[in-house]
């Protein structure tokens, strides 16, 4: 089938932003039908592309591009996404571009929905043509039934787990109908490994009705098993262009990073028994899209500690309530005594540290510098980086003591950035996770929360971010409590892992059983095969 | 070249602009016969009249409560600190004169007779305004807490419907001295009062200098500089540095366990607070008490100045405070001498009016290219 005459043809393609070159003699083609994957690790420059390719203004603002862009064998130059989009180019964007307030059929159809006739329109003109609902849900039902999946048309944006998000949006750029190209920006990233199958499958029959893809991810395994061709970036420059049948995820991925990727060992080391830190009982947190119903479990001193699970059940919202962010309830004891759960400045006394799976939202001071990121907390909980004047009267900010941490994580770290006044966001995505981690490791936590550490976040960043919290875990003895959706990454790093499943925990189970036994739990079988060490379950 | 670049970049060009025109301005003032020592010096009047009720913006930037539009309700108290210390003053001398003062009371009394008595005055109208300002800031901050998303819309009615209430308030509080109530019926105060014989230029005299018609306000300054010191201080202690986390990111904030509207509550009262006290300082150098509507629209010439200084809606830094508090009282100075001296006409305070609400309207659509 990609042996016809191209849709698409990126020539010579290049990109300078402010004296700074993202993107050189970039070129490739895509032909009708055929599915090409854009892989290369954060700031390789895929996004830089996609930009220019869906016209976004942004490019213009900052002097527009080299090259050319060829579509059915004509020179494309879009001034706009509209012009884009009348081209037949349809873009799923990695953040979240739905109305909150509206229905699923509403984002879906957003100004182009089925209308009807009345008699306004002869005064006033089309737009003012009534609603045709009925007509509408169909439509979305359909676009939704063609990814083979199921959400109710009338579920409101704002109420909805991240996963039906995200097929929304698809869902939205198929219901266009000249959609002939269409670009997806990490659509799997939010998405548990079920719905990622499903979302697999419904782009190739997309694929076979002769609309082309542009997928790209940081999920190598799905890159191989979907696309056609691979073209691999890095540093601006197309590495690699491969067949999926040619190559391997591990010679993709040394080529996406410039160097050969080591497969994480399986074995893990022999834990001894010691005392109990941390234990929960009848935990609940009223976590939107993470409900936390009735959770039990302990962990042990010096562990770590894995909790799994498909996205929306609940596994993330054990750590947010235990560390206070969202109304909870039940008994969690830590390192001894009982601790009063919603109130975070008691979490953070007792020596717990948190990195948010929220990066952005919750996880980061956008605005403020990385000194101030990394040491806010312990300033704030534990009266770090203070000096005390007029005898603890003023308690003045010791900024020379914060810049000084600062440089010794962005170097322990390898934090990529200008020094430690760069504000965190402008650095990526891998960066800022390393910046959560040091500000979490600054306050020399006894047990650490860590949830989705590696969500959104290039090959090399993972591999760095998981080995730090295991060095951190062995040299200092942290217990660490890590939440994770993948779970091939809970298994190399943990002891034990949880599986919650509506709410509850389906079961826990040493890290080195194999992984049908947790698939087998996280679909809510029946907990048989749990054989837990240590702590109870839900 | 770079560093030329660099400079642009952080100092903006909006800046550069005005104070190239305000530039034009001061090199054009000679040639249509307006004096240049005069303008420097009205100018710098302002500035320093000016500066601490622009300062008293920064703090509910920082916590991220938006622009202090709700700056009437800190005015109010410092009026109501302004009064009562004319109040006492008046009082004193009564006793004094009567024979009534004795003990403390009496050693008070003649304290306020001596030389010392102006600046004696003006520490206590501070002295009272203080209190009232933060209980009333408090209060705000209480409502703020509740709206928000929303506080610049709701902060400019508080400001609004405070004003409102007090008026009522100047006419049924019991003042009775006699240079503040109205002449006839003898109850309520009048709508000007004159800080003459009490504490006019109490700050400005301050080793002020005077050359000819150049005339520099070296107290006014000194004390300014003094705030901006005391709130530039205040943002690098530890509460400074929350209320900074909290305007920037309130979810990182409250994950690091700081009490969101606890560190907003603080702003908010601190922001009312110099509030207060810059009104009192503008009094001081004015000459009046200025009551009942007064207060209404002062809070935007003091959003506008630090728009114009470059803060935007949860960042604010005291080189906003200064910068913008003189290219905007610059610009006001001079703009209508020099226009009116032009045109041969007396139309200096249309001039004033069409300027100062021109720059209000240029600042407030500089906030939007601000994100939030």
């Amino acid at each position: 089938m990609p042996d016809r005459a191209p849709l698409l043809r990126v020539e010579a393609v290049g990109k300078e932003f402010f004296g700074n070159r993202v993107l050189e003699e970039v070129s490739f083609s895509l032909a009708p039908g055929e599915v090409l994957g854009l892989v290369g690790e954060n700031g390789a420059g895929k996004s830089t592309l996609m930009n220019i390719l869906f016209g976004m203004p942004v490019i213009q603002q900052t002097g527009g591009y080299e090259g050319r862009i060829l579509i059915d064998g004509e020179e494309a130059r879009f001034q706009s996404p509209f012009d884009a989009i009348d081209a037949g180019i349809g873009m799923v964007h990695q953040e979240f571009s739905l109305l909150p307030g509206f229905t699923v059929t509403e984002n879906i159809q957003l100004n182009r929905e089925s209308t009807r006739h009345n008699f306004l329109v002869e005064v006033f003109g089309e737009r003012i043509r009534t609603l045709d609902r009925p007509a509408m849900k169909k439509r979305a039902q359909d676009a939704i039934t063609m990814l083979g999946f199921s959400i109710d048309p009338d579920t409101l944006a704002s109420e909805m787990p991240v996963g039906h998000k995200q097929f929304t949006e698809i869902a939205r750029e198929i219901d266009r109908k000249n959609t002939k190209i269409l670009v997806l920006d990490e659509p799997t990233a939010v998405l548990t490994e079920s719905e990622a199958q499903i979302l697999m499958q419904s782009l190739r029959n997309l694929a076979g009705k002769g609309i082309s893809l542009i997928f790209i991810s940081h999920r190598l395994q799905e890159v191989m098993d979907l696309c056609h061709k691979i073209v691999v970036l890095r540093d601006g420059r197309v590495v690699k262009e491969a067949k999926p049948s040619d190559t391997t995820v591990f010679q993709v991925a040394s080529w996406m990073v410039g160097r050969s990727v080591e497969t994480r060992g399986e074995s893990r080391r022999q834990r001894v028994e010691t005392e109990t830190v941390l234990e929960v009982e009848r935990l609940w947190v009223d976590m939107p899209g993470e409900t936390v119903r009735n959770v039990s479990f302990s962990v042990q001193k010096g562990e770590i500690f894995g909790i799994g699970g498909l996205a929306g059940q609940g596994k993330l919202g054990i750590a947010n309530g235990i560390m206070g962010l969202y109304q909870a309830g039940g008994n969690v004891t830590a390192m001894g005594s009982k601790l009063s759960l919603n109130a975070p400045a008691v979490s953070l006394a007792r020596n717990m540290a948190f990195v948010s799976e929220d990066r952005r939202g919750v996880g980061l001071l956008l605005d403020e510098p990385i000194d101030w990121n990394i040491a806010f907390t312990a300033m704030q909980v534990q009266d770090k980086f203070v000096k005390k004047l007029l005898g603890g009267l003023i308690k003045w900010r010791d900024d020379a003591a914060m810049t000084e941490a600062a440089l010794d994580y962005i170097e322990k770290l390898e934090i990529r950035c200008t020094g430690p006044g760069q504000r965190a966001v402008e650095l990526s995505g891998g960066n800022q996770q390393k910046v959560c981690l040091a500000k979490a490791f600054v306050v020399a936590p006894d047990i650490l929360f860590v949830s989705e550490p590696t969500r959104g976040i290039d090959v090399g960043a993972k591999k760095l971010v998981l080995d730090t919290i295991q060095r951190v875990n062995e040299e200092l003895g942290t217990t660490i409590v890590i939440t994770s959706s993948e779970l091939e990454e809970l298994r190399s790093v943990c002891d034990r892992i949880a599986i919650v499943d509506d709410g509850r925990i389906s079961g826990i189970l040493p890290a080195s059983r194999p992984a049908e036994e947790f698939g087998v739990l996280m679909m809510g079988e029946s907990p048989v095969a749990v054989s837990d060490a240590a702590g109870g379950n839900g | 070249m770079d560093k030329v670049k660099k400079f642009i970049e952080n100092f903006g060009w909006p800046r550069i602009i005005i104070a190239a025109f305000l530039m034009c301005l001061f090199a054009v003032a000679p040639l249509v016969g307006v004096r240049l020592d005069t303008s420097i010096s009205d100018t710098l009047v302002r500035v320093g009249m000016n500066g601490v009720l622009v300062l008293a913006m920064v703090p509910m930037v920082q916590s991220g409560c938006g622009l202090n539009f709700g700056l009437p309700l800190g005015i109010i108290s410092g009026l109501l600190g302004a009064t009562t210390s004319i109040q006492i003053a008046t009082s004193a001398d009564a006793a004094v004169k009567s024979g009534v003062a004795q003990g403390l009371w009496a050693a008070l009394s003649s304290a306020l007779q001596t030389g010392a008595r102006s600046a004696l005055l003006f520490a206590m109208a501070i002295a009272i305004a203080v209190p009232c300002a933060a209980v009333a800031g408090f209060v705000y901050a209480q409502i703020l807490n509740r709206v928000k998303g929303e506080e610049m819309m709701i902060a400019t009615y508080v400001g609004f419907s405070s004003v409102a209430v007090m008026c009522m308030a100047w006419l049924l509080l019991p003042f009775s001295s006699a240079v503040m109530v109205w002449g006839y019926g003898g109850s309520g105060l009048r709508t000007t009062i004159s800080t003459n014989g009490f504490w006019l230029h109490v700050l400005s005299d301050f080793q002020s200098l005077t050359v000819g018609k150049f005339y520099v306000p070296t107290g006014m300054f000194l004390f300014f500089l003094f705030m901006v010191f005391l709130v530039w201080a205040f943002f690098r202690t530890k509460t400074g540095t929350a209320i900074t986390a909290v305007g920037s990111n309130p979810e990182f904030a409250r994950a690091s366990g700081i009490d969101v509207d606890r560190m907003r509550t603080i702003s908010v009262m601190l922001s009312t607070i110099l509030g207060a006290i810059g009104i009192l300082v503008y009094e001081q150098s004015f000459g009046f008490i200025q009551l009942y509507m007064g207060p209404l629209y002062m809070a935007f010439p003091a959003v506008a100045a630090i728009l114009l200084g470059g803060a935007s809606v949860n960042k604010a830094t005291m080189v906003n405070v200064v910068v913008g508090t003189f290219l905007f009282q610059g610009i006001l100075t001079m703009t209508p001498s020099v226009i009116n001296n032009l045109l041969k006409s007396d139309m200096s305070e249309v001039i004033r009016i069409i300027v100062s609400n021109g720059m209000i309207l240029y600042a407030l659509t500089r906030k939007t290219q601000v994100k939030r």
